[in-house]
């Protein structure tokens, strides 16, 4: 249990010092989040999130509406 | 029977995704090679598949249950959860090919990872086949019952466990766990575990859409 713990903190420590080095070298979108751009594409799968779930919600009404006609 | 789903689980999948789709494209995440922004993709791609084999566990759980005790319903049951689940497959192998073309190279990579999800879902395509061609009803609850566990008991060293026994590119495979530290940092846990919830919920939401549906075409029928 000792030796995995340390291991862990370890391996933990060379990401974090991993990541540290990477941090220029690796290409990002990071001028698409500096414009502000980013919460477009944010803004957009959310409306569409938010259509499918008022679809889901209707369906579920209108199968409530068939439920309580056919009781 | 239990048909209707509580309407607070119902919001709180909603406000699950709501926080995801926010959270999972404005949130840190590690920088790697290669995947580059794209890392993103695992919060909606992997909770398909693991929104997958929860759906067909279920699916496996009513089979088991129908063989037990033949009840129609479980029968009922059983096909919507597969039915689902089986749309969430297919777009889990969808968003992987786009994903692939992008960081692997091409959309089919032949990898073990991608050929064993592509057949396992053909095994579950095979049991909506089977249930098609049997027109009576007991007959094809009891045999899609029993091809049930067989599907799902094909599925899991398909996906799991072949993968990782030869070399395969697909994170989580070729000799790794499936979720150390460089695969999956704690920062993409607080994101990803939500999405795997909410997507799930979501799934069970339409299966008990088709559930119910179900009962109402065969009260339909009964009145005709």
């Amino acid at each position: 249990m000792k030796n995995w713990k340390l291991n862990s903190v370890a391996l933990l420590l060379f990401l974090l010092g991993h990541g540290a080095n990477a941090q220029q070298e690796v290409p990002m979108a990071d001028g698409m989040r500096a414009e502000g751009k980013i919460y477009v594409i944010v803004a957009i799968v959310l409306i569409i999130l938010t259509g499918l779930v008022v679809y889901l919600f209707t369906l579920d009404r209108k199968v409530k509406h068939l439920e309580n006609r056919l009781k | 029977m239990k048909l209707r789903m509580k309407t607070w689980l119902k919001i709180v999948a909603v406000v699950l995704l709501v926080y995801v789709h926010t959270a999972g494209l404005l949130m840190d995440v590690p920088r790697l090679n290669i995947l580059n922004e794209t890392v993103r993709a695992l919060y909606f791609h992997v909770p398909m598949w693991f929104g997958m084999v929860l759906l067909y566990l279920m699916s496996l759980y009513y089979a088991i249950r129908y063989l037990r005790n033949p009840l129609h319903d479980d029968d009922v049951k059983s096909v919507s959860y597969a039915h689902v689940g089986t749309a969430f497959g297919i777009l889990g192998m969808v968003t992987g090919m786009l994903w692939a073309n992008y960081t692997w190279g091409s959309p089919w990579h032949g990898d073990p990872k991608q050929n064993g999800a592509a057949i396992a879902l053909l095994v579950y395509l095979a049991y909506f086949v089977l249930r098609g061609s049997l027109d009576n009803e007991e007959q094809r609850a009891r045999l899609s019952a029993v091809y049930n566990i067989f599907a799902f008991a094909a599925m899991v060293p398909l996906i799991f466990i072949i993968p990782r026994l030869t070399s395969s590119v697909h994170p989580g495979s070729g000799g790794n766990p499936g979720f150390n530290a460089y695969d999956l940092d704690s920062r993409m846990r607080l994101v990803f575990y939500p999405a795997v919830i909410g997507w799930f919920l979501i799934g069970l939401w339409i299966v008990s859409l088709r559930v119910r549906i179900k009962k109402l075409e065969e009260k339909i029928l009964e009145i005709e």
